[in-house]
């Protein structure tokens, strides 16, 4: 499979893909709709809005390229498009809060990085 | 038809200069003993895995270091779930009469055979190496995220998760092999410093060595008779970023397999002994198995409900929040522990009544489930 141009390739964008045959929105990027197995999905670019499903702040990270950016908020986001997805976030960041992605570096790599819609 | 035989546990803790072979090693060498076997009984070999020395075939590699020839044997991975899914299989095999003596075995030098670091980022690589592990995520962070959702949808206050830890802490203070031993309070854990919130120190289960091993038989060998009644699994994804809403969650689905294939309500359980890598993940497993009304678990726990003498005695070891937690072997002292308290020989943690048990283990992010209920016949 290509390599997707988003930010798990330093591209600043989120990916995700369409089923055309069952609609299902699939973040996890694959040759096939996991949900039914078709294939010939279409490479959507996500909005980069969504809300605030979980979060957890990280104050112990494991590895000095982390440990530098600690205390981080590791926050799990539903996109408007219907898929989840795992991010960085603001530490004001609360469940149910509507937001909007920009990017960041972490660890010498870009990362999406939410924060709430005023 | 099934009976675990023996059993053989370590203490958890520091090991210094043992290989996790030396701590499978001790651990089958006291579980066959107990069992009231040699060596060359044995048939059968199911082991874990070990992070600190991984190796493609462990079984054969243990098997040779143990000095047995088996006519069956490999390991199996599924994360803190490995215990009990190995002996769900072993339960299968004997009961098949593919073997008649299944040696079911974990350890680990997790403590001291790597960095604490290190052993974080070994764990860390359950995530999603595109979409997860980048963003520097830790195990305790994937539970925090789990612990943030359930605490919105169910009321649940860091102060109840806190409870568990003083509950598994008090339990462990009566065990000679526990890794911590010295009571703690609410207040202490609250006070502990902060991991990955809602999660603090004293949320979180140690690193320990260790190991802990069992003999799966299709009789009785001994005068222990513990029966496996039934047992059953569910596995709904691998990375949190996938599961399914908390009402859709593996142990939901796993216990009400394992019912179905024991004819055994909840009502008839006696013990406990549920998996407890954080406190979080104990009190939504309890809740899961229907041990406790939805976010309800912690007001069980206050008046002793879940306590040596109470109505549901869980984790009388201390489970892995404080006996310890070695990887594979982690879960396996609570089938160890049930297996004491079982047969009488639990001393002074014995509890009233353990003629049935329910025992429980999660791998992953609440991905992979093993429920199982033993009877004491």
């Amino acid at each position: 499979m290509q390599k997707p141009a988003d930010w798990t390739t330093g591209v600043e964008a989120i990916l995700y893909q369409s089923c055309g045959c069952c609609g299902k929105a699939q973040y996890f990027r694959r040759g096939f709709c996991a949900a039914c197995g078709a294939t010939g999905l279409a490479d959507r670019r996500a909005s980069g809005k969504g809300t605030v499903y979980a979060t957890s702040i990280v104050a112990r990270a494991a590895t000095v390229e982390t440990r530098a950016h600690v205390p981080y908020n590791i926050v799990l986001i539903d996109a408007e498009e219907g898929f989840r997805m795992m991010a960085h976030g603001a530490s004001d960041l609360a469940i149910g809060d509507r937001v909007a992605a920009r990017f960041t570096q972490f660890a010498g790599k870009l990362v999406p990085y939410f924060e709430k819609l005023a | 038809m099934t009976y675990i035989t023996g059993v053989g546990l370590t203490s958890y803790g520091k090991h210094e200069g043992l290989t996790s072979l030396d701590l499978m090693s001790k651990a089958a060498e006291l579980a066959t003993a107990d069992a009231g076997l040699k060596r060359a009984d044995i048939d059968g070999i199911l082991c874990g895995y070990s992070t600190v020395s991984p190796h493609i075939m462990l079984a054969t590699v243990f098997a040779e270091h143990f000095g047995i020839r088996p006519s069956y044997a490999h390991a199996v991975q599924v994360g803190g779930a490995t215990g009990l899914a190995m002996t769900m299989l072993a339960h299968h095999l004997v009961d098949a009469g593919v073997v008649k003596h299944m040696l079911v075995v974990g350890g680990e030098n997790r403590l001291t055979g790597q960095s604490r670091d290190a052993s974080i980022v070994a764990l860390a690589q359950v995530g999603h190496p595109d979409y997860e592990v980048p963003l520097g995520p830790t195990i305790p962070a994937y539970y925090g995220l789990v612990a943030s959702r359930y605490m919105h949808e169910y009321g649940v206050t860091e102060e109840d998760l806190a409870e568990f830890a003083v509950l598994m802490r008090t339990h462990a203070t009566t065990h000679p092999g526990a890794q911590f031993r010295e009571p703690i309070t609410v207040a202490d854990v609250m006070a502990s410093k902060p991991v990955a919130s809602p999660l603090k120190l004293l949320d979180c289960c140690p690193v320990s060595d260790g190991g802990a091993a069992f003999v799966v038989s299709r009789e009785p060998s001994n005068a222990a008779r513990v029966k496996i009644r039934g047992c059953a699994q569910a596995h709904t994804h691998q990375h949190v970023t996938a599961a399914p809403r908390l009402s859709e969650l593996g142990a939901e689905i796993s216990i009400a397999r394992a019912k179905q294939a024991s004819g055994i309500a909840i009502s008839d359980v006696r013990y406990a002994a549920v998996y407890d890598s954080f406190t979080i993940t104990l009190a939504m497993l309890l809740e899961d198995l229907g041990l406790a009304k939805r976010g309800e678990a912690a007001s069980r726990v206050r008046p002793g409900y879940f306590s040596q003498d109470g109505q549901m005695p869980l984790n009388t070891h201390g489970g892995l929040l404080s006996y310890g937690h070695c990887g594979v072997g982690g879960a396996m002292a609570h089938l160890v522990e049930t297996h004491l308290q079982m047969t009488g020989r639990a001393g002074n943690r014995q509890v009233r009544d353990a003629s049935l048990a329910l025992l429980h283990g999660d791998g992953g992010v609440l991905s992979s489930h093993v429920s199982m209920f033993l009877e004491r016949v």
